[in-house]
């Protein structure tokens, strides 16, 4: 029997403003408990909601990234529900009429294959405190710093058949939001995580399967790997006559499991109805157009401009878009040297990411700016220094130790591109191992590579690889 | 000096006949001899009181005194204040201190205004008669058998009784204008979103509206002009210029277009308290208004909509009632669910319990469409009826409630009869319009009122029109025998 999956996500980005979505407390991560939650986030008697303009100007941000229409009425409604960490009894939410409508994102599927998701609606909410259940004797702690930070919930259609699809997908959008400069995309800290909605059905049936609702997914591999676990899960039920129950489901990252939360019967009524305190939010034509001006250059439409511009590949291309920052560094590096996009490349991807990654430090706090970074590059064009030797150069700059050219030039580093100077070495090499020379002119062409290394080594890689070729090749023929 | 307006007041201060900490001792004075037996104050807040007066006093002495400078008032229990217990008269909330002020405290205290404590209400707003308070019914200064109307009734009772020349209320279904018809004074619910919510603990916050009750218009044009105003902390905050309203009380009520609606003048309403409106409106026309027949046709839908609007917004802002950050807390909660529903059963009394239910039942799947959604077209219907109205005449003008004050107790075991004291008074919360209630005579030895309505923003034109009518009648200077 074949078995086509079907999963919708439902992803929580937290949006990067500096206070909450209703009050002026600080949205700061970590502070100590209750010290950002002011009258109106602990919710007292009396205290009103007043909307921070800039939360919804960021959901305007994504709905017109996502190609959404951007509604120019939505409402605020209460979520009604009783929860210690829910202050007022309900949650300020958008129900019937949100701010993003029907939007879409392409996700890139292995074997170059490309597809579209549906992005069903995103919505402006605010989040809850949280449930502190350990070290209170008993009792649980609540600690509402985070009660009242702007929420937008991205709702996807349920379009994604593999727990894979679904990981690309939630990955693209974690780039894009974080692209677009409206979360910070930290998942440890709970700025970007999602329900997975999954159900099962026969290949061919045109009718969706039950679907369980798996919560609070703060990890993609998480993500995978619960929505694996679900797949088996329901299959295995509806094979051995089972029933999958609408419910809503927990995933155990210790147990490698979901387990059953709650069920339909047991779900809340949230008697959702408009928010009496809070007016109808309108957004006039002006205000998108002001928007749309200030977007950025979306991931997708620059990745298609760094294929075309710069002759790059498509992976590169993809790579290089995967944050603002990096393919602005990319690009000022290629504009500082005045060319050569595909050598800029290999050493953005390469040398700066693999010591960006060791040093766990981000590309904007890059101790090689992007002007040095042409700088280096600019010698290996000149032939001042070979490529080898520039990684040294790289690394020196990284560290401090001042411009390329002085680096050079204390090191003795530049490059030997006298011919003469370069046969001497080459004559010394050849008559140091006559045996070698004896195997390779008898037809042993590997040992090539042993004369170019010795030569090297003897030069201390200051030779010019290219000339060691060719001076090498004719002195070992004759 | 306790039976003077506020204008009064205000001019004797300003000519130094008497200084504010005088004149708020001799209200303190008054509160502490006649509260026991009236009610109408939960909190008398005495040092402070003289404190601001003083420091009123001192303000005079600086010249920076404005017309509200020293004048003593008193505060519904339902505005927060700074320091002091808001207990929204209720058990939930009974040691309850609020840790900010209202910006109707605020601004009151701002112009210098001396506050002599909080008053008494219906639990959370929610009664007409003052009697689901959790610190015991108020009584009527007019009749002690009778009730002062509600919720606003500490504050009505406080000034027909002269504990206070003049003190806030607020009103979500008449709990302004009816206290005051009940008792003998004038109060104005100003149109939604002119006086700031924030500070002010929701009952039902699309209808919720602040005002001031006085024994005058003109006292309650200097009030009112203090209180209003745009407020960025409320959403729902007019953002619009707030005229002088004492400036505009002299107008002549030549030409004015007085519309009487058919349908307030029907079944239920008392024989006695019409013929004191009939009076009224005959003096108008005296005064030369133009008194015209108007329709409200939907008028009999305003309280069945009322009692789904609004308990339905009750349910979802009473949920933070929950004993777990502040409030009424049970003794030794076994658990999550047990410490959410005894503290709530406990905290809450009988009506509030009631319109929770109500409102929870009314927003729940299945009940939505049927209930809250069809309750919403109803107010537009009753909006476009006003509308309709106001094409024709500039002032609406009716019974504020179709009987006098009733007796303790006569209506407690009876909501629905309870709920129809506030016939005339719902509407025009639906409708977010303006309604004053002046007295106009009295059945017995209770006072009537008599509703004006206006458009939207006509708060001048309604303190005007009640203003015209004192200056040539007294029913409003006449005071309760026992507190003359």
């Amino acid at each position: 029997m074949e078995w086509e999956t079907v999963i919708g996500l439902e992803i929580h980005a937290q949006l990067a403003t500096n206070s909450k979505i209703f009050s002026g407390a600080s949205t700061a991560y970590g502070a100590q408990p209750n010290t950002q939650a002011c009258a109106i986030d602990l919710g007292l008697p009396g205290v009103l909601p007043v909307l921070n303009c800039e939360a919804a100007r960021m959901a305007v941000i994504f709905g017109l990234a996502v190609d959404a229409g951007i509604a120019r009425r939505s409402v605020f409604a209460r979520k009604n529900y009783f929860y210690p960490d829910l202050p007022k009894g309900y949650q300020i939410s958008q129900y019937e009429l949100p701010i993003v409508h029907r939007g879409q994102l392409t996700i890139d599927l292995e074997g170059g294959a490309t597809k579209v998701i549906g992005i069903t609606r995103a919505h402006l909410e605010e989040d809850a405190g949280k449930s502190l259940h350990e070290d209170f004797q008993g009792s649980s702690g609540i600690d509402l710093n985070r009660a009242g930070t702007p929420l937008l919930e991205i709702v996807s259609e349920p379009d994604l058949r593999s727990a894979k699809e679904a990981v690309t997908y939630m990955k693209k959008l974690h780039q894009l939001v974080v692209y677009l400069g409206i979360c910070d995309g930290n998942m440890q800290e709970g700025s970007f995580r999602c329900d997975a909605n999954v159900s099962v059905r026969r290949q061919g049936d045109p009718k969706l399967g039950t679907r369980a609702e798996i919560k609070n997914l703060n990890s993609f591999r998480f993500v995978e790997r619960a929505i694996e676990f679900e797949i088996e899960r329901q299959i295995e039920l509806i094979e051995s006559g089972g029933k999958v129950a609408q419910e809503t489901r927990l995933y155990d990252p210790d147990q490698g499991e979901t387990r059953s939360m709650r069920g339909k019967e047991e779900a809340n009524d949230y008697r959702y109805f408009p928010d009496p305190d809070l007016l109808p939010l309108l957004i006039d034509e002006a205000f998108i157009a002001t928007v749309r001006d200030s977007l950025p250059e979306l991931p997708d439409a620059k990745k298609q401009r760094f294929i075309t511009q710069y002759g790059l590949s498509s992976y590169d291309a993809a790579v290089l878009t995967t944050s603002r920052a990096l393919g602005d560094y990319y690009e000022a590096t290629v504009a500082a040297l005045g060319g050569e996009p595909k050598l800029c490349a290999n050493w953005v991807m390469g040398d700066l990411s693999a010591l960006l990654n060791k040093d766990n430090r981000d590309i904007a706090d890059s101790p090689v700016s992007p002007a040095q970074l042409a700088g280096l590059l600019r010698r290996i064009q000149d032939r001042t220094i070979s490529g080898k030797i520039a990684k040294d150069v790289f690394e020196a700059l990284w560290a401090g130790e001042g411009e390329t050219d002085a680096i050079i030039e204390r090191r003795g580093l530049k490059q030997i591109t006298d011919t003469s100077a370069i046969e001497q070495v080459i004559d010394e090499v050849i008559a140091a191992n006559p045996e070698q020379l004896a195997q390779y002119r008898a037809g042993k062409d590997k040992l090539f590579a042993f004369f170019v290394g010795q030569v090297m080594k003897a030069s201390k890689g200051k030779a010019n690889p290219q000339q060691v070729n060719e001076s090498l090749e004719r002195k070992l023929k004759n | 000096m306790h039976d003077q307006t506020i204008a009064r007041l205000s001019a004797g201060l300003a000519a130094g006949e008497f200084s504010s900490e005088e004149l708020t001792r001799v209200f303190l004075d008054r509160i502490e001899r006649f509260n026991p037996g009236l009610n109408a104050f939960i909190t008398v807040t005495e040092e402070s009181a003289l404190a601001q007066a003083r420091a009123a006093d001192q303000r005079r002495r600086r010249g920076e005194a404005g017309p509200l400078t020293g004048v003593p008032i008193a505060q519904k229990d339902i505005f927060c204040t700074d320091g002091v217990r808001t207990s929204c008269g209720s058990r939930m909330l009974d040691r309850f201190i609020a840790p900010y002020n209202a910006t109707v405290v605020e601004k009151l205290n701002a112009a210098g205004a001396v506050m002599l404590g909080k008053t008494n209400m219906d639990e959370f707003a929610m009664g007409s008669s003052n009697e689901t308070s959790f610190y015991g019914p108020v009584r009527n200064p007019w009749d002690l058998d009778a009730v002062p109307g509600g919720s606003s009734g500490g504050s009505a009772a406080a000034v027909a009784a002269r504990l206070t020349p003049g003190a806030t209320g607020t009103d979500t279904g008449g709990s302004i204008r009816q206290p005051a018809a009940l008792c003998g004074i004038t109060g104005i619910k100003p149109t939604y979103g002119r006086v700031s919510r924030w500070g002010m603990i929701a009952y039902a916050s699309s209808l919720d509206q602040g005002g001031p009750m006085a024994r005058t218009a003109e006292d309650c044009a200097w009030l009112l002009g203090t209180m209003a105003g745009f407020d960025p902390r409320d959403s729902t905050s007019a953002d619009r210029p707030v005229p002088d309203y004492a400036a505009a009380l002299d107008r002549p009520l030549e030409g004015l277009k007085i519309g009487l609606p058919e349908e307030y003048f029907g079944e239920g309403l008392d024989s006695a308290v019409a013929r004191a409106v009939d009076a009224a409106i005959a003096e108008y026309r005296t005064l030369g208004a133009k008194i015209l027949e108007v329709s409200l046709p939907n008028s009999r839908l305003a309280v069945p909509a009322y009692y789904v609007i609004a308990p339905a917004e009750c349910s979802s802002n009473l949920a933070r009632f929950d004993g777990v950050r502040y409030g009424h807390r049970c003794e030794q909660p076994k658990d999550l669910l047990d410490l959410y529903t005894r503290s709530r059963a406990e905290g809450f009394g009988a009506e509030v319990t009631r319109r929770i239910l109500v409102g929870t039942f009314a927003l729940s799947a299945g009940y939505y469409d049927a209930y809250y959604l069809k309750a919403q077209q109803i107010r537009r219907l009753i909006s476009d009826d006003f509308q309709r109205a106001f094409e024709q005449v500039d002032l609406i003008a009716g019974p504020t409630s179709p009987t006098v004050a009733f007796n303790l107790g006569e209506k407690t075991d009876d909501p629905i009869t309870m709920y129809l004291s506030d016939i005339y008074t719902i509407a025009v919360n639906l409708a977010g319009l303006p309604g004053l209630s002046l007295p106009v005579g009295f059945v017995g030895q209770r006072p009537a009122g008599l509703q004006l309505i206006g458009n939207y923003f006509a708060e001048d034109r309604l303190l005007n029109a009640a203003h015209r009518y004192q200056q040539a009648t007294d029913w409003h200077a006449r005071a309760p025998v026992a507190f003359a």
